[in-house]
């Protein structure tokens, strides 16, 4: 039933093209989730707030443990504080920018950084994918590898990936800091895109693949006309997943290394700040947020484009 | 066993990056007659301890007020965020300089590093401990039994050594690692926190008291300074590559250019704070202008007057720190050091060298220094 046909009160006839009630429908559709994401920020405004109220000043504690944090401004300042820190100027300099705008700008550099390590990681974690596919061998030689990679901590990783970046100079080409940021993001997004996509390369029909077979297909437009377009639906999550492993990569690794300009760099800075100025250092924290959303919604547009591919599964 | 396996990773991880390495510098050299763009400036590679602030206002200043240049050196300062350790990007010939508090070099020596301490800049310990006036915590004596903070990570052993000195057990005490910030402090969960002069104790005095509402005084606080105690350390210094500076003449060459334009930043930082502290805001510190003018202000205070001229280590203070490091065991039994280092972990030969080739071009000792007063405004603000 279409909602043109539940709503009495439509201008829209009972002959309306069926294109047309399609194309209103998606706008309803877009403004109720619109207002249901705005309702989701309100509600957890409204909790931090309410909590804030009726909490006890020094948390809960289970034991000796908190489980619910303490509700002093310094632990969790008021919403209304953390927005209006925003419009200030970040610091008493004359020329000082407001905090939004310093945040806004190291988001966008962390954003671009966090792009390439997850270009970087999805085509090395692909082609792995594939090769591991294609050569047996491959798949027992490399998968434990590539599971055990992940468990080398950054703390380990960071300096090392450092160290070589400083000895690289490639004709007058000198290792930017940036990269070796690129490099542990892209490091941390190419495992679950490896993984998901092996998983979905291997996941046709004997019946399909032997079909092709019989029709003298190659091994390349097999994995073309079949195994590629199956492996979309395993293929999706693994780039979500690959896409939040590169922005939390990015903001650790930026911390780590000591890079400047990314939103990894504000939180450490903003938290030696949060004494005597506590709402400062929640900002970093959103823009590390809206970096987070920015990556969701471009895998979902990358979804979206995929769709034909995206059978049998719930949209 | 899971070190074992982690060591093979890594090891392959390093062959692979070997061959970069290997293959980056014979690209390099195909390119040909391409370094150096800038007339014939020596290329250095400074690695600080953590982010630009004025803690570190001399290198800046040096930088921007063209005494590096001066000296034929074109250096690159590159901070840290913590997981960098100086003293392991110099070993691995990552940077030729860097700058790391003695104890943790110290400890890093034990296990092989070879570097040397060619400049002792910050003569005296800037390490407080704080705690709230009505504390009782009054002195290293009454730590028994509290909560003390500590950034763990090498910057606890001056609480040990203060302690070993008093003669008392380091189990104890409850180190509670300390953030970023002084809110667990403030919030009641440490007794007594780890606090720099020129860094957290200011934080502290820009924070509002929430039954005043006015910001947090001197006269709110007990403060031990360790540079009292017995566990005092030295700590800002410079490092070196002991091997290159035993086999490398160039290296050594421009040691001494690099200290004489240090020398002259450090110089320039103290006849000049006010201006120093904007230097190192322009470098990229993100600290209020109120408090990174406490911190240049602090940080002159750690190293002028400099009786011996800046950087010539005083002995006895060496002897201390090692004598501490020795002493100090920390709450999970464990020493930093077990032997006395080697000779080579120290020199005055290049600082001496620099302050001579100066003359009366700069004062190095600034015995008539006086530090200013700097009010400190909400948030550092």
């Amino acid at each position: 039933m279409t909602t043109a046909l539940a709503d009495p009160t439509s201008p829209v006839p009972e002959t309306a093209p069926v294109a047309r009630s399609g194309h209103r429908r998606t706008w309803v559709a877009r403004l109720r989730a619109a207002v249901l994401g705005l309702l989701g920020l309100v509600g957890v405004a409204g909790l931090w707030e309410g909590y804030k109220a009726v909490g006890p000043e020094e948390g809960v504690l289970v034991g000796e443990n908190r489980v619910l944090p303490r509700t002093t401004d310094l632990a969790m300042p008021h919403v209304w504080d953390m927005v209006q820190r925003l419009f200030e100027p970040v610091t008493s300099l004359g020329d000082a920018e407001p905090l939004w705008r310093v945040v806004l700008d190291a988001s966008v550099v962390s954003l671009g950084i966090a792009t390439v390590g997850w270009l970087v990681g999805t085509s090395v974690g692909l082609l792995l994918a594939v090769l591991m596919q294609r050569v047996r061998i491959a798949e027992w030689g490399l998968l434990p590898w590539i599971v055990l990679s992940q468990t080398v901590p950054l703390i380990a990783f960071a300096p090392v990936v450092r160290s070589w970046g400083s000895r690289i100079e490639i004709a007058g080409w000198e290792w930017p800091s940036w990269l070796s940021v690129a490099v542990i993001a892209s490091y941390l997004a190419f495992f679950p895109v490896a993984v998901g996509a092996l998983k979905g390369l291997q996941s046709p029909d004997r019946i399909h693949t032997e079909l092709l077979r019989t029709y003298a297909a190659s091994a390349t437009d097999t994995l073309r006309k079949v195994r590629i377009p199956a492996a979309v639906p395993y293929l999706l999550p693994a780039l979500r997943l690959g896409a939040a492993s590169a922005v939390i990569g990015t903001v650790v690794a930026e911390v780590s290394t000591g890079y400047l300009d990314g939103v990894g760099r504000l939180l450490v800075s903003y938290a030696g700040q949060a004494s005597g100025d506590p709402a400062k250092a929640w900002a970093p924290i959103f823009g590390a947020i809206g970096l987070g959303l920015v990556a969701a919604g471009f895998v979902a547009l990358l979804g979206a484009l995929m769709r034909n591919y995206r059978r049998g599964e719930a949209v | 066993m899971k070190g074992t396996r982690l060591n093979t990773r890594i090891r392959r991880v390093i062959a692979t990056g070997a061959i970069a390495v290997a293959v980056g510098p014979m690209l390099a050299a195909c390119s040909g007659g391409d370094d150096g763009g800038d007339g014939d400036l020596t290329e250095v590679k400074l690695q600080l301890q953590w982010l630009p602030q004025a803690q570190f206002a001399g290198y800046y200043a040096a930088v921007e007020q063209g005494f590096f240049e001066e000296e034929g050196l074109e250096v690159e300062i590159i901070p840290s965020g913590g997981d960098i350790v100086p003293q392991d990007a110099l070993a691995n010939g990552d940077v030729d300089y860097a700058i790391a508090w003695v104890p943790k070099v110290l400890g890093s020596i034990e296990q092989g590093a070879n570097l040397t301490n060619i400049a002792q800049i910050f003569q005296r310990s800037g390490t407080l401990q704080v705690s709230w006036a009505d504390s009782g915590i009054e002195e290293v004596s009454d730590f028994e039994g509290q909560r003390i903070g500590s950034w763990g990570f090498g910057n606890e052993w001056e609480i040990f050594a203060a302690m070993a000195a008093e003669g008392l057990d380091s189990t104890t005490v409850e180190i509670v690692t300390q953030d970023f910030n002084m809110n667990a402090f403030l919030q009641g969960d440490i007794d007594a926190a780890q606090a720099m002069t020129y860094n957290e104790y200011a934080q502290l005095l820009e924070t509002p008291n929430p039954e005043t509402g006015e910001l947090y005084t001197p006269e709110d606080f007990n403060v031990i300074a360790y540079e009292d105690t017995e566990g005092a350390m030295l700590q800002d210094a410079i490092w070196a590559d002991t091997d290159r500076l035993e086999s490398d003449e160039e290296y050594e060459e421009t040691t001494v250019a690099f200290l004489r334009a240090v020398i002259k930043g450090w110089a320039f930082a103290r006849d000049n704070v006010e201006e120093a502290a904007q230097i190192t805001l322009e470098a990229g510190s993100s600290w209020g202008p109120s408090h990174e003018l406490w911190m240049a202000n602090e940080t002159n205070k750690l190293i002028w007057p400099a009786e011996n001229g800046i950087g010539v280590m005083d002995p006895a203070a060496w002897d201390q720190t090692v004598a501490g490091a020795l002493a100090a065991v920390n709450e999970q039994d464990q020493h930093l050091i077990t032997e006395e280092p080697p000779a080579s972990a120290y020199t005055t030969e290049y600082i001496e060298q620099a302050i001579d080739d100066l003359g009366d071009e700069v004062d190095t000792v600034g015995s008539d220094y006086q530090p200013i007063e700097v009010t400190l405004n909400e948030g550092g603000n």
